[in-house]
């Protein structure tokens, strides 16, 4: 548990004792008690009620320029968090630019638009590409991330077919998980009835549960098992599970799984690479698609992660 | 041959696409800045145009919506290419009448190539 610090925010932000909405109230509260009870004395004591309006009348002016300091704090506020994913998107897309020419030349390169390459070009041209990818990778989670905190994540949902989905997303990322010594099984039973949500993002939930059941598979016998069935639980959602045999995510770690920046301490050892914003950010696609997400998982047995999907209405 | 203008302000990504374009048999023009790409469209008449929101002197968004407004150039497809992926972006850029929108970190130039094939068929 974090430890309740009421000025912590406050610190963070830069703002001092008088500018704190957290101390402000408390202030605030302090003066109407204060004023209530002394109008009230001086009310009986003396029956003169202009003091008593004189005394409100000054009340309710302190308490106006402490309102209008309150709000001035809450826009500062506002304004450092704006500036912060301001900060983020300009660097972002900044950044995109050079990668983008990277990724476009090293195409040249390997597509052998250029001439041909010996076998260890080749090895070193794929080692550069891996690592332009992962960078841009980085760059795409930091803009979803940042447009989920700002509520600006833009979906654009129709009806589709999540079961072709889910099988051409299967064989694009079978050769990457047989690699890593991981079969993974999905059957498209092509009987469900459409979802309604947005393709190209829920692409990236399954593609990102996938990824992690890869990454923190066992070095054997890796198996991934995707299942898409009706909810049993509601009959107007469609269920997608992703189960892992891998190594688990410890019981003392589960809280945070979804959290920012996320990744598991027993994980470093591993050398497992990634963000650790994938499964923020598939909880934010999850959620503004009307759907939950969830996961049960038994360290040195595996993980299992599921969501569900609105069908789609007629 | 088939025309085609790359609208766009860094000379490397140009370079790039102008390899491939060249190679795949297109005759490519080069604009730096929306006004001069607004110029070589008329001139060339190009074909098709891939076209950069954050552009210099005039952005994406203005030279798109010139190119729309005007009888001879509105019926040329336009391929926005950008990085740019703002909220409403993609569906200003769309409504004001391009053809395909792609953000150029997340498409391998082939698959560039292959949208620009399928287009110009």
């Amino acid at each position: 548990m974090k430890k309740l610090d009421f000025m912590a925010e406050c610190r963070r932000y830069n703002l001092g004792f008088w500018q704190c909405p957290n101390s402000l109230f408390l202030i605030m509260g302090a003066i109407i008690i204060v004023a209530m009870i002394l109008s009230y004395f001086i009310g009986i004591r003396f029956f003169e009620p202009e003091v008593v309006i004189a005394i409100v009348s000054i009340v309710t002016i302190i308490l106006l320029i402490i309102g209008h300091s309150l709000v001035n704090s809450f826009a500062r506020i506002a304004e450092a968090n704006r500036m912060k994913s301001e900060f983020v998107s300009i660097v972002s897309h900044q950044l995109r630019t050079p990668l983008s020419s990277l990724k476009w030349s090293l195409d040249l390169l390997r597509g052998k638009r250029l001439g041909n390459l010996n076998s260890k070009q080749t090895e070193y041209f794929d080692v550069i590409k891996d690592g332009t990818d992962r960078m841009i990778k980085l760059v795409n989670d930091l803009l979803n991330v940042n447009r989920i905190d700002q509520q600006r994540l833009e979906m654009r949902p129709k009806d589709f077919n999540l079961e072709d989905l889910i099988e051409q997303i299967t064989r694009e990322l079978s050769p990457i998980a047989n690699a890593n010594n991981v079969t993974i099984n999905y059957k498209n039973s092509k009987k469900l009835p459409m979802v309604f949500a947005d393709p190209d993002k829920i692409q990236m939930v399954i593609q990102n549960l996938i990824d992690n059941a890869v990454k923190y598979s066992k070095k054997e016998g890796g198996a991934i098992d995707l299942v898409v069935e009706e909810d049993r639980r509601n009959a107007k959602m469609i269920r997608i599970t992703v189960k892992d045999n891998g190594i688990g995510i410890p019981e003392m770690l589960q809280k945070q799984v979804f959290g920012k920046f996320f990744r598991g301490d027993n994980l470093i050892k591993q050398r497992v690479e990634g963000t650790g914003l994938g499964l923020f950010i598939a909880k934010g696609i999850v959620h503004l698609s009307g759907g939950q997400i969830d996961f049960e998982s038994k360290e040195n047995v595996g993980s299992t992660f599921w969501f569900t999907l609105p069908i789609a209405n007629n | 041959m088939k025309k085609i203008l790359f609208v766009e302000d860094e000379p490397n990504l140009q370079k790039a696409i102008g390899e491939v374009l060249k190679q795949e048999g297109y005759s490519i023009f080069s604009a730096l800045d929306g006004v001069e790409g607004l110029e070589l469209v008329q001139k060339e008449k190009p074909d098709l145009i891939l076209l950069d929101l954050i552009l210099p002197k005039k952005d994406g968004f203005e030279v798109l919506k010139d190119l729309k407004a005007d009888e001879k150039t509105k019926d040329i497809p336009v391929i926005i290419l950008t990085n740019l992926e703002g909220t409403g972006d993609v569906e200003k850029a769309l409504d004001l009448g391009a053809t395909t929108y792609l953000v150029k970190a997340n498409y391998e130039l082939e698959d560039i190539l292959t949208k620009i094939k399928e287009i110009l068929k």
